[in-house]
């Protein structure tokens, strides 16, 4: 019997090694080109190793700019998107009412909708409202478009805190706002902090907002510029683009870790998901 | 954000009747209000234009106004060969990378996770996990550099002595439905780990002691017991691929000659190379009623969890 365990893990172990070493190669391509001085478009061991790449693209033309606008985008919608899914979870989740069940059937609904469909439609709109090419339309779309998704999971965290604790609050006089402030967001800081992050993370690699609705080079956020590299600068430098796409994607990968961590395990998102 | 709207604190609300059983009304609703405005302004409010202008003329360009046409775009849409290509695109791209790809091989990797030695586990789920979190534009980029012409697919084929080809050139569609299998499986793999998860040992065990081999066991006990967590990740992944965007523009931008040109890619191409904003939202209007009938099938899987 345990001899048949084993022979049927090292069987496990081997599929899962193969699969693993399809999925690494595209990843070791983009890490060993950054480091390469003559980086072309396949996995090689590098001819020496260099920081030049990292070196020609951090810039503020190249690199800074883009990333603080992805910076200024993301960071002011995931903010209205966490404060606004607050907000609204509170009630939600704390009193009984018969307007609950379908505004959350049509928040459930708004989370799966191709947002990318609509992004032509949405372009016309800005474009009569005199919203086309500013940060801040930007922003609430991004926001908008992340809403959904943020109240349904916020909702589903804030259940988890037990509603004794704030009834304390209210015979004490404390008022809803009080105690959603002081009582129920810092006992579910996890659940606040994987909307967060998560919102973030999703906004920090969406090419196709920004790409339709933003217009001017200055503002374009990273998603956006990389594709520079193959457009105006001629020869493409694949080992600059490896080290920008290092560069761009660092963030996001510590966030996820973080909350991954945080969490026990990275099989939380997955958990969340299912509701 | 000082423009979203003054939001009334709603301290002000007296609930010295009923302190114990929480404050009344406007508390109820006036937390709602930020979120439902911005909602209805930047979500409900475009989708009601897409059905406005998908019925009519909207140039980009030169138009005084625009002028209601009826169901002319839809007609003109199924009479369209690009139109009918972006289609069946869309569907292959959809059953190889979605139903086919990411699903199986999720559910193969979560499978083989719960027996593997632990260090494999943690290594693979690590990579995989890796190429799910990255931007897609970044994962489309490496993908690309994968496979093109002198990229590292056709290097390794060569070193296998097996015939190498311009995978971009000769078959798009599917370096791009691989490319999505690539980034989206890390999805699937963690719904079904968290799944199988769950399952209790002594049902397995007890399956195990009773004789019946791996495959009868995954098909008669294990894959009934997960049945909704397979329903659910089929429908999310789905809706997922079927908005993809920017993995495909920036691995072939829809070509060479339509050829892994998808609906999203399509729409983008009418509305914006054509200047055809109007007929390019009545494909999204499409896109949009598609995604809402898979977005209901999965409310109705949720049904009784809300």
């Amino acid at each position: 019997m345990a001899s048949r365990r084993t022979t049927r893990r090292l069987a496990a172990d081997a599929g899962l090694l193969v699969v693993a070493a399809a999925f690494v190669l595209p990843l070791a391509w983009v890490i060993l080109s950054a480091l390469d001085p003559h980086a072309n478009l396949r996995v090689k061991t590098p001819d020496g190793l260099t920081l030049d790449n990292f070196d020609a693209i951090l810039t503020p033309e190249i690199t800074f700019t883009p990333l603080l606008n992805s910076l200024i985008l993301c960071g002011g919608a995931t903010l209205l998107t966490v404060v606004c899914a607050a907000l609204a979870a509170y009630p939600l989740s704390r009193f009984r009412s018969r307007f609950n069940r379908p505004f959350l059937l049509t928040i459930l609904f708004a989370t799966s909708l191709p947002i990318t469909a609509i992004m032509v439609p949405v372009y016309a709109l800005f474009v009569q409202v005199d919203l086309i090419d500013t940060m801040q339309g930007t922003i609430f779309f991004f926001a908008a478009s992340q809403l959904p998704f943020a109240i349904w999971l916020m909702k589903n965290f804030m259940d988890g805190v037990p509603k004794e604790l704030e009834e304390a609050a209210w015979t004490d006089g404390a008022s809803a706002f009080q105690s959603l402030l002081r009582i129920v967001l810092p006992l579910m800081g996890p659940g606040v902090s994987v909307v967060t992050v998560f919102s973030f993370v999703m906004m920090w690699g969406n090419f196709f907002v920004p790409f339709m609705l933003l217009l001017t080079p200055d503002q374009m956020p990273a998603s956006v510029s990389i594709n520079d590299f193959f457009g105006n600068r001629g020869m493409v430098a694949y080992g600059q683009l490896a080290a920008f796409s290092i560069v761009y994607s660092t963030p996001v990968i510590l966030l996820y870790v973080l909350i991954a961590r945080r969490l026990g395990g990275g099989f939380a998102l997955g958990g969340a998901v299912k509701g | 954000m000082t423009t979203t709207a003054p939001h009334p604190r709603p301290t002000k609300t007296p609930d010295a009747e009923h302190p114990a059983r929480g404050p009344r009304l406007p508390v109820r609703i006036l937390p709602l209000t930020p979120a439902i405005v911005l909602l209805l302004l930047f979500l409900a409010g475009p989708i009601a234009y897409c059905v406005y202008i998908a019925f009519t003329d909207l140039q980009l360009t030169g138009q005084a106004q625009e002028s209601f046409v009826g169901f002319d775009n839809f007609t003109r849409a199924f009479g369209d060969e690009a139109f009918l290509n972006a289609v069946w695109l869309t569907l292959v791209f959809t059953v190889l990378s979605s139903l086919i790809g990411q699903n199986t091989l999720g559910l193969a990797l979560a499978a083989l996770m719960q027996r593997a030695s632990k260090p494999v586990r943690t290594l693979t789920g690590g990579i995989v996990v890796t190429a799910w979190v990255l931007p897609e534009v970044v994962a489309g980029f490496l993908l690309y550099a994968f496979f093109r012409r002198e990229g590292t697919l056709n290097a390794i084929l060569d070193w296998l002595h097996l015939p190498s080809q311009n995978w971009l050139f000769t078959l798009p569609i599917l370096a791009v439905s691989f490319a999505n299998v690539w980034r989206g499986t890390a999805f699937s793999m963690l719904v079904y780990s968290a799944a199988l998860n769950e399952i209790p040992k002594e049902i397995t065990e007890a399956a195990e002691v009773d004789g019946a081999g791996g495959w009868r066991r995954m098909w008669h006990i294990t894959l009934p017991m997960i049945r909704r967590s397979i329903g659910t990740n089929l429908m999310l992944n789905t809706l997922q691929t079927l908005s993809v965007f920017g993995l495909i523009w920036v691995m072939t931008r829809g070509g060479p000659g339509g050829r892994s040109q998808t609906l999203p890619l399509f729409m983008y191409e009418q509305a914006f190379q054509n200047s055809l904003i109007g007929y390019g939202t009545a494909v999204a209007l499409l896109l949009l009623l598609v995604g809402s009938l898979f977005s209901l099938i999965y409310l109705r899987l949720l049904r009784t969890e809300v």
